[in-house]
C-alpha cells in the first residue's frame, strides 16, 4: 500500500514532494474506486530496458533539443517581418510576438537558423518516438485516474504529445511538398509551437524533479558499460514504467541508446548535405538532388513555368515608385549602373539552402536614383500574377544594407528564367521567398 | 485541497495556465473554415502513434523475437542484426514517405523543377547497405565466436 500512496504523491508532484502523500483518491472517491475496479483487459508491457532512467536520458536530450526548435522556429516566424506583413499568421492577436526588426548580418543568419530547425527537427524525430515507446505503460495504466488533478494531468499530456507530433509532422511533409492537411503550413506550425510551449513548461515543470531523482539513480558511465549480457530490468519504480513481469533482455540499455542516436545520425546524415552544400550525402533530402555544374544550376524555389512568367523582353522597364516621380529603367540602363557582386545564400524555411555569387544594383541606390533615399519600407512586385509571395515588402534595415540587391546577374552570367530572369532580389539573411524573381516594381515608402 | 483535487493548488495553477495558452491558440485558430482539420490532425497524431505505428512495429518486433527464441540454442541479442536495420529502414521510410512514395509529384514539381523519380531507389540502396553491413557484422561474430 505504501507503493500505491507514493505513486500518487510522484504523479502529482508539484515540487513540494513529501513522504506524507496524502489520500489516494481525490473527490470523490468512489468515482474513482469504481473505476478502478472497472478494468478492462489492457496491453502488458514486457520490455525489460523500460524504465525511469532510460526514459530520462532521452528526456534529457528532448529537454535540451526541443527549447531550440521553438525558439529557431519563432525566430523564422519574426525574419518573416509580421509588423510588415510577410509572415502567416498575419495577426496572431494575443499569441504576437514582440516585435523587432529582422537584421540584414551576419548573411547566414537565417541560413543556420532555418539549417538548425529543420535539421534538429529530424534528428529528435527518433528521441521522440523512443520517449514515447519508453512511457507507453503509462497510457495503459489503471485506473487512468484518481483524482481530478490526474484527469487534468493527462488532459495535459494530450496536448504536450499532441502538439509535438503535430509540429513534426506538419514539418516533415512541408519540407517534402505534401500539403495533405489542406489547412495553411505557416498558421498551423505557429499555433500548434504555442500549444506545445505551454504543454512542455507545464510538463518541465511537473517532472524536472524527476528526471534529475532518475538521472541520479544509474550512473550513465557505468551502464555504457553494461552489455546484454549483464542487463537487468530497473528495480520496480513509483511510475509503473519498469514492468512487473520483465522478459529475458534482448538489447542493452547502451544499445537502446546507441539505437536512437544512430538514427538521429543516419537522419541528420541524409539530410544535412542540404543545408551545408554537400549534396552527395544528402541522398533522402527532398532538395537535395543536383541541377548540374553551370553557373545557374543551383535549387529553384518556384519555376518560371509554376509561375506562369514568360522571359520578358527588350521592352521590359523595371518601375521605381514612392518618389517625386516615377523611375523607369530598362536592362540596359541597370547594367550601366555601379555594379556590386555579393557572396549570399538563399536559405528557404524548408531547411535547405545555397551560397551564390550575386551581381546587380544595390537596393540603396536605387531607392537615391528615385528620390527616396531613406525609405521606410519598399514593396517589390513580380511579374508572377498569383501566388503568396508575388510581391514582398522589406524593411528600411533591408533596403539600406550593403549587400542588398537587385541582382541581375549570378556566378558570371545573366539570371536564367527560373532564377528570375531579368532581375530578382537578393537581400542578406531575408528568408529565401522575401527574395523576389521576376521583379517589375519596387514602391517605397519615405 | 489536495484530498478534493489531488495535488496542492501550485499544480492546479501550472494546469490552467498551460490550458490557457493552448485554449488561445485554439480560439485563433477557430477563426479559420478549416479548424476541424486542424483537430483532427493534431489528435489524429497522438491517436495514430499510440493506436497505429506503436502496435504496429511492438507486433513486427514480437514476431521478430519469437523467431529468435525459437531455434535451439536462443542467441536473444541476435535479433538485433535484423532488428536494427529494419528499424532504421522503417523510420527512413516513414519520414520520407512523400518523397519516395512519390505522393507531391505536382507541388514539388512546380518548386524545384526535378521529378522525385530516384528517391525510392535511393532509400531501398540505402536500406540494402544498412541490411548488408548488418549481415557482414553478424559473419564476423559468428567467426570470433
Amino acid at each position: 500500500m505504501t507503493g500505491r500512496r507514493a505513486v500518487d504523491a510522484e504523479v502529482v508532484d508539484d515540487g513540494q514532494h513529501t513522504d506524507d502523500a496524502g489520500p489516494s483518491y481525490g473527490a470523490p472517491a468512489a468515482l474513482w474506486r469504481t473505476l478502478e475496479r472497472a478494468r478492462p483487459p489492457l496491453p502488458v508491457f514486457t520490455s525489460p530496458v523500460r524504465g525511469p532512467w532510460l526514459t530520462s536520458v532521452l528526456a534529457a536530450v528532448l529537454l535540451v533539443g526541443l527549447p531550440v526548435l521553438l525558439v529557431t522556429g519563432l525566430l523564422s516566424y519574426a525574419a518573416y517581418e509580421p509588423r510588415l506583413g510577410g509572415a502567416l499568421p498575419a495577426d496572431p492577436g494575443v499569441l504576437r510576438l514582440p516585435h523587432f526588426a529582422w537584421p540584414t548580418g551576419p548573411s547566414w543568419l537565417y541560413r543556420v537558423n532555418q539549417g538548425l530547425h529543420v535539421g534538429l527537427g529530424l534528428a529528435l524525430v527518433p528521441v521522440v518516438l523512443a520517449k514515447l515507446w519508453s512511457v507507453l505503460p503509462k497510457l495503459f495504466a489503471w485506473p487512468p485516474a484518481r483524482s481530478l488533478a490526474q484527469v487534468l494531468e493527462r488532459l495535459s499530456l494530450l496536448l504536450l504529445v499532441g502538439s509535438i507530433l503535430f509540429e513534426l509532422v506538419t514539418g516533415v511533409l512541408n519540407i517534402q511538398y505534401w500539403y495533405v492537411f489542406g489547412f495553411d503550413f505557416y498558421t498551423a506550425h505557429y499555433y500548434g509551437a504555442w500549444v506545445f510551449l505551454g504543454a512542455f513548461a507545464l510538463h518541465v515543470f511537473l517532472k524536472l524533479p524527476t528526471m534529475v531523482r532518475s538521472l541520479r539513480s544509474r550512473s550513465l558511465r557505468e551502464e555504457l558499460r553494461t552489455p546484454l549480457a549483464r542487463t537487468v530490468a530497473e528495480p520496480p519504480d513509483l511510475h509503473g514504467l519498469v514492468s512487473p513481469t520483465p522478459g529475458e533482455p534482448t538489447i542493452s540499455r547502451r544499445g537502446v541508446l546507441a539505437l536512437v542516436g544512430g538514427a538521429s545520425a543516419l537522419l541528420t546524415l541524409v539530410t544535412l548535405g542540404e543545408t551545408v552544400g554537400i549534396r552527395a550525402t544528402a541522398l533522402l533530402s527532398p532538395r537535395g538532388r543536383s541541377y548540374g555544374d553551370g553557373p545557374n544550376d543551383f535549387q529553384v524555389n518556384r519555376t518560371a513555368r509554376a509561375a506562369q512568367v514568360v522571359a520578358a523582353g527588350d521592352d521590359w522597364r523595371l518601375v521605381l515608385r514612392g518618389g517625386p516621380r516615377e523611375v523607369s529603367l530598362s536592362r540596359a540602363e541597370l547594367l550601366a549602373m555601379p555594379q556590386h557582386t555579393a557572396e549570399l545564400p538563399i536559405a528557404c524555411v524548408e531547411g535547405w539552402s545555397t551560397v551564390q555569387t550575386w551581381t546587380g544594383v544595390r537596393l540603396r541606390d536605387l531607392a537615391a536614383l528615385a528620390g527616396v533615399p531613406e525609405p521606410s519600407r519598399g514593396t517589390v512586385r513580380s511579374l508572377e500574377q498569383a501566388g503568396a509571395f508575388a510581391q514582398a515588402v522589406l524593411s528600411g534595415g533591408q533596403l539600406g544594407a550593403g549587400d542588398a540587391l537587385l541582382a541581375l546577374r549570378v556566378n558570371g552570367v545573366d539570371l536564367s528564367l527560373d532564377h528570375g530572369y531579368p532581375a530578382r532580389t537578393i537581400v542578406p539573411a531575408a528568408p529565401g521567398v522575401h527574395n523576389t524573381k521576376w521583379v517589375r516594381e519596387i514602391e517605397l515608402l519615405a | 485541497m489536495k484530498r478534493l483535487y489531488g495535488a496542492g493548488p501550485l499544480h492546479l495553477l501550472a494546469l490552467l495556465a498551460c490550458f490557457a495558452l493552448a485554449g488561445a491558440a485554439a480560439q485563433r485558430v477557430g477563426q479559420d473554415p478549416l479548424r476541424l482539420r486542424y483537430a483532427v490532425w493534431f489528435i489524429g497524431a497522438a491517436l495514430a502513434h499510440d493506436l497505429l505505428l506503436f502496435p504496429l512495429y511492438a507486433l513486427l518486433d514480437r514476431s521478430l523475437g519469437s523467431l529468435v527464441r525459437r531455434r535451439r540454442v536462443p542467441d536473444l541479442g541476435s535479433v538485433n542484426y535484423v532488428r536494427v536495420p529494419a528499424l532504421l529502414s522503417g523510420l527512413l521510410l516513414l519520414v520520407f514517405a512523400p518523397v519516395i512514395l512519390q505522393r507531391s509529384e505536382g507541388a514539388y514539381g512546380a518548386a524545384s523543377g526535378l521529378d522525385q523519380d530516384p528517391y525510392l531507389g535511393r532509400w531501398l540502396a540505402v536500406s540494402g547497405v544498412l541490411f548488408l553491413a548488418s549481415a557482414v557484422l553478424y559473419a564476423l561474430r559468428g567467426r570470433r565466436a
